[in-house]
């Protein structure tokens, strides 16, 4: 039966193929995921937990594990959420059930989604499937791992300032930060709720494309939600005749940028130009000077009020205390990790009296020049691209002491976050041997034109993205 | 821009953290290096610049006022650490 799959090369879309075709059935699927997880996950920990049953009637999804499942342990990767087990489906796991998926397991993530390389999960990293050595990015690194070892078909992800696109870039695969508001947060456990957005991650754009049609679409269990304008398209276009790409001068100036990922970038940008767009350049001059700043107050301040529910009264574990106060305290220093409670001491102190108007409301203020200088921006151009991430995948350990090194790993995802866009990371070379992806940003709910691009370069470059070691 | 130990505390105590000494000597020097960085937000000059809580223009989502079922008390209490009856049970508050 495994003979029939090889699950490091199979795409989703050919996964589906097969079921339909009833050359192998969802079980026997399941089952050709499980027996990759069991050889290789030992190595990568990309899952906290697998499922055994195939109940789905399609091919498996591998969910994040801050997505609320019914019946299966959720924890956000901390160990304020150990053994808490959702009463309730989170709308994405819902429509992902309703439309067949199977889920194979829940992925390692930082602890409530912060961080960008799962050095933060108090269940221990997860591992690069390029180089066990080195980080899978995050905090989406869970899902990005597991769709790169072919321990599933794809995943679902969650982004606050670059947490699905910076993992896919570090992996080698394809992410998709949708729109603000075109999926649905209920039921996902919420970090930073102005910028949180799940989204899907898979080998291909058109995977990510498919995965996105699933998710999508207004929940009236979320308020935020809205409809999208027009229904998701597959691409399948090779030429992008006419589409005007605009590289922000700003981003592509910043020294953190490594050569090899520079020199990556600039040979797709010169495929997209082969491909008949027209590639020219634009200003963003305060999404890159003051976009990590502003993030960094806008997203711990929402934490700090986020997080205040785990409080040891209705769910998770409890400190043991005389009386109320001390046990709620006592259960937040225990259950919490260093990571949040950074973020909720730094929001704490932001939104606290005297401090307010300085740091979140200037943040909040910023954020408006960030989102103004986007639009102009699209006045002039329709998407506007960036390399994901300023380096290739890194050490394990290497930025683990260096809170504001680790920060400064979103540089390029957080001012496009700031501003509700949409943003799809697709593979465009290899710097020392390992994955670089670009960053493709469009104008809200123009998700169709970033698939078009997209699909195009990855047509194009037509990159081998199994990892050397494990082909 | 730094922090005190005294403010550290007074932001533990706001958002409910027991820490140990360790953690508030540790988190007043990081916390210190973190503000230096964050407070860049304040060189510009945005008095005339309206703030923005979400990035979407979205004003009022109505929804009719359909009575629907709720979570049985079986699956509010499912992952309760303490319950007696139909409450979450607590130490007392003092």
């Amino acid at each position: 039966m495994t003979a029939l799959v090889d699950t490091l090369r199979l795409t989703a879309e050919d996964a589906i193929g097969l079921v339909e075709r009833k050359e192998v059935s969802p079980a026997e699927l399941h089952a050709a995921y499980r027996e990759a997880i069991a050889e290789r996950d030992g190595e990568l920990h990309a899952y906290l937990r697998t499922v055994d049953e195939a109940e789905g009637t399609s091919i498996p999804i591998a969910l994040k594990d801050v997505i609320s499942t019914k019946g299966v342990e959720t924890t956000a990767g901390s160990k304020i959420l150990s053994g808490y087990v959702p009463v309730f489906d989170a709308t994405v796991a819902a429509r992902c059930r309703a439309a067949g998926l199977t889920l194979l397991g829940k992925t390692n993530t930082d602890e409530f989604a912060m961080g960008s390389s799962t050095e933060n999960s108090a269940f221990g990293p997860s591992r690069n499937p390029w180089d066990p050595m080195l980080v899978p990015g995050g905090s989406g690194g869970g899902t990005s791992a597991a769709v790169t070892a072919g321990l599933a078909p794809w995943g679902l992800g969650s982004d606050t300032g670059g947490s699905i696109k910076q993992p896919s870039a570090l992996c080698g695969n394809v992410g998709l930060r949708p729109t603000y508001g075109t999926v649905s947060r209920f039921g996902v456990v919420a970090f930073a709720s102005s910028l949180d957005q799940v989204g899907p991650v898979a080998k291909t754009v058109r995977d990510v494309a498919l995965l996105y049609s699933v998710i999508a679409g207004r929940d009236p269990a979320d308020s935020t939600t809205v409809e999208l304008a027009e229904s998701v398209v597959l691409p399948d276009e090779e030429r992008l005749a006419g589409l005007r790409i605009g590289v922000p001068r700003q981003a592509t100036a910043l020294d953190a940028i490594e050569p090899g990922v520079r020199a990556a970038f600039e040979a797709a940008l010169a495929r997209l130009e082969e491909l008949g767009a027209e590639v020219g350049e634009c200003e963003l001059p305060r999404a890159f000077d003051y976009g990590i700043a502003c993030y960094y107050l806008i997203a711990p301040a929402e934490a700090s009020s986020n997080l205040a529910r785990y409080d040891g009264v209705r769910y998770g574990p409890r400190s043991d205390d005389a009386t109320y106060r001390e046990m709620v305290e006592r259960t937040r220093d225990e259950g919490f990790g260093d990571e949040p409670k950074r973020r909720i001491m730094l929001g704490t102190y932001a939104l606290s009296a005297g401090y307010y108007d300085a740091y979140y409301g200037q943040a909040q203020k910023v954020r408006t020049l960030i989102m103004r200088e986007h639009a102009a921006a699209f006045e002039q151009f329709d998407l506007l691209a960036t390399p994901t991430s300023p380096t290739v995948a890194f050490p394990v350990g290497d930025k683990a002491a260096d809170p504001l090194a680790m920060y400064a790993c979103d540089l390029l995802t957080i001012p496009s976050c700031l501003a509700g866009l949409p943003g799809l990371s697709v593979p465009c070379g290899f710097s020392e041997g390992l994955p670089v992806g670009i960053q493709l940003i469009g104008p809200q709910l123009s998700e169709n034109r970033l698939f078009r691009a997209g699909h195009a370069l990855e047509r194009s470059l037509g990159l081998d993205l199994v990892p050397e070691r494990l082909r | 821009m730094s922090i005190s130990r005294d403010q550290v505390l007074h932001v533990a105590r706001l958002a409910h953290l027991d820490l140990s000494d360790e953690e508030v000597e540790r988190l007043t020097a990081e916390l210190g290096a973190i503000l230096d960085a964050v407070s860049k937000v304040s060189e510009l000059d945005l008095d005339d610049v309206p703030p923005t809580s979400h990035p979407l223009a979205l004003v009022n989502a109505w929804a009719e006022d359909v009575p629907h079922e709720s979570l049985s008390l079986e699956d509010v209490f499912a992952n309760a650490p303490e319950r007696e009856g139909d409450l979450f049970r607590v130490p007392p508050t003092a």
